[in-house]
């Protein structure tokens, strides 16, 4: 890893804890500032993303999709209360080419409902290409790969 | 399969003969039940949808599925024909294949290396002569008697069916003409898989099922629909039911949309917010697909399949039961060789309106589960269905529970309840 990797990895950390702490925090409004205007966001398992399957789960093509996406969530969606608790992995620089940081780190995710009932909701890596737009590093691209094909009842708050 | 014991030890149940508009909630949830659906259902004279033909392109390329509890393996063999098999070896019943997608040019059991060919004949059985005479398979022990159990194939377009029975008529009879045509409808020409994923689901398979073709529900549980004017009620469209219930589809068309002096416009319906508007509206870019103009086309066939066409979004969903109390949808997206980029794009755009995710049915993921765990203590009462009266027949509106009760009609002439 060279120098500005260096420099740039506890920005990109800090980018990936803030985001994961807005999801289990419920600021979901707040969801779409985390992106560029043109930002891909996807959540694929793993076998459909290694066989080259661009349909997974979810997929928002720029910030007004994931802003489409969390107001459906709010106004026209029924589902059981739940929350998220993310745990992360260190964080891996692929590259840094372009102004575009490559990073991958690693999650697992736990969803507890309201009854108390919790469980390991999903696991997998996110694989972003971050880049900075005046000063602030943003996600221009966020692929969610998860590790597993099942999805248990339904997926409704992001990843 | 149709033997004496069987009927005798029938699971007790009180249901009105003939009566397909309650349901008593012991269906979903008595273990005897599920049992006798394995044998009179999933193992009996029905076909079973395993798979697509693209998903095994190739000689030796095989996919393991279910049909019902039992584990499945379909397999392409040197001359191109599909076989399915019990996964299963003949030997002391080990898992054959493990993966779920692969390629082998003979199934060789990891166990004690029993191999069988890909017509699932037991070729060879590892020190079959023992080793300096002593041990081995008898003299008598016959090869032919030691094949994997096979069932039966048939194939409408891409669709794969498979099915235990002898007695089970031709596909083509089985899904009656309006059904097949409407696959040769969507199948009309070479497709590609564009994705696959499964939902797991805390429900009896069978609130799957009825959810499946309750049209009734579409536009009240499904808000994001209703809003976009997706699919209202109101717009043109119907049922269709083959002869025995057990087969439907739900059709629409989205242009036609005439939803004046109905309840939509009383503002009445929760269902219903119209100033909920879309930061952008690519999500919702289509183009036409079918010459009939049919936008929406939901087919069930009994027991376990769907097929969809929701705008372009178009998928297979296979459901298999995990037991009385939970289920699992086995979802394969759609699209045709010769999309273009732009309708690629497209189809992948609207894949965020389906699935676990889906912004218009991610409500189906727990609804069956929402009724499940209020009817387990309450075996005696029943479900209500008399949306469009208490026949099974087809339905000009969609404000409709006649496919539910068809559904209904197929399962009690099946389990003889
Ligand atoms: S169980 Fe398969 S070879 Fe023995
Ligand atoms: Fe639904």
């Amino acid at each position: 890893m060279n120098e500005i990797t260096m420099m740039l990895l506890p920005r990109v950390e800090n980018l990936i804890s803030r985001y994961v702490h807005c999801v289990d925090d419920y600021r979901l409004a707040e969801i779409p500032d985390f992106f560029t205007d043109d930002a891909l966001y996807r959540i694929i398992p793993r076998r459909n993303y290694e066989q080259g399957h661009l349909v997974g789960i979810m997929e928002c093509d720029g910030k007004g999709m994931i802003h489409d996406r969390m107001s459906s969530l709010n106004r026209a969606n029924i589902f059981e209360p739940h929350r998220y608790r993310h745990m992360v992995s260190a964080t891996v620089i692929r590259g840094a080419e372009g102004g575009e940081i490559r990073a991958d780190t690693n999650f697992f995710v736990a969803r507890i409902m309201e009854s108390g009932e919790f469980s390991l909701f999903t696991t997998g890596v996110y694989r972003d290409v971050i880049v900075e737009k005046e000063g602030q590093l943003l996600f221009k691209e966020r692929i969610v790969v998860c590790d597993s094909t099942r999805v248990d009842s339904l997926l409704a708050l992001p990843i | 399969m149709n033997n004496i014991s069987t009927v005798a030890e029938k699971p007790k149940i009180y249901w009105e003969p003939n009566e397909y508009h309650h349901v008593p909630y012991q269906i979903y949830s008595d273990g005897g039940i599920y049992e006798e659906e394995q044998k009179r259902l999933f193992r009996g004279p029905v076909w079973q949808f395993v798979g697509l033909d693209m998903e095994v392109p190739n000689p030796g390329d095989f996919k393991t599925t279910w049909i019902g509890d039992t584990p499945i393996l379909l397999i392409r063999d040197e001359t191109g024909a599909l076989n399915a098999f019990v996964n299963r070896c003949a030997h002391r019943g080990t898992t054959l294949c493990f993966e779920a997608y692969g390629n082998k040019p003979v199934l060789s059991c990891v166990y004690h290396n029993w191999c069988f060919d890909l017509q699932g004949n037991l070729q060879s059985v590892a020190f079959q002569h023992g080793i300096r005479k002593q041990g081995g398979l008898p003299k008598d022990f016959c090869f032919k008697d030691h094949g994997l159990t096979r069932l039966r194939v048939a194939q409408v377009r891409n669709l794969v069916f498979a099915t235990f029975s002898d007695e089970t008529p031709p596909i083509e009879e089985f899904l009656g003409e309006t059904m097949v045509s409407h696959m040769n409808r969507i199948f009309n020409r070479p497709m590609k898989i564009l994705g696959t994923y499964s939902q797991y689901m805390h429900n009896n398979w069978k609130l799957y099922m009825e959810n499946v073709k309750d049209s009734y529900h579409a536009s009240l549980l499904h808000l994001f629909f209703t809003t976009f004017r997706l699919n209202r009620l109101s717009m043109e469209g119907g049922l269709l039911l083959d002869d025995s219930g057990g087969h439907h589809i739900s059709y629409s068309k989205v242009k036609t949309d005439s939803s004046q002096d109905t309840e939509y416009e009383t503002g009445q319906l929760r269902a219903q917010q119209d100033d909920f508007t879309l930061a952008d509206r690519r999500l919702l870019r289509t183009f036409p697909e079918f010459e009939d103009g049919i936008t929406h086309a939901i087919q069930g066939i009994f027991p376990t399949m769907v097929v969809q066409q929701i705008q372009n979004s178009l998928a297979v969903r296979q459901l298999v039961p995990r037991g009385p109390g939970e289920c699992e949808l086995f979802w394969t997206i759609l699209g045709y060789e010769d999309d273009t980029p732009d309708q690629t794009d497209m189809r992948l755009k609207q894949s965020n309106l389906i699935g676990p995710a889906g912004l218009v049915s991610m409500e189906d993921g727990i609804i069956g589960s929402l009724v499940q765990r209020a009817i387990d203590c309450d075996s005696d009462k029943s479900t209500v269905l008399e949306m469009g009266g208490h026949s099974v027949e087809n339905q000009k509106s969609r404000v409709s529970e006649a496919s539910v009760r068809g559904f209904w009609k197929a399962y009690r002439t099946h389990m003889d309840l």
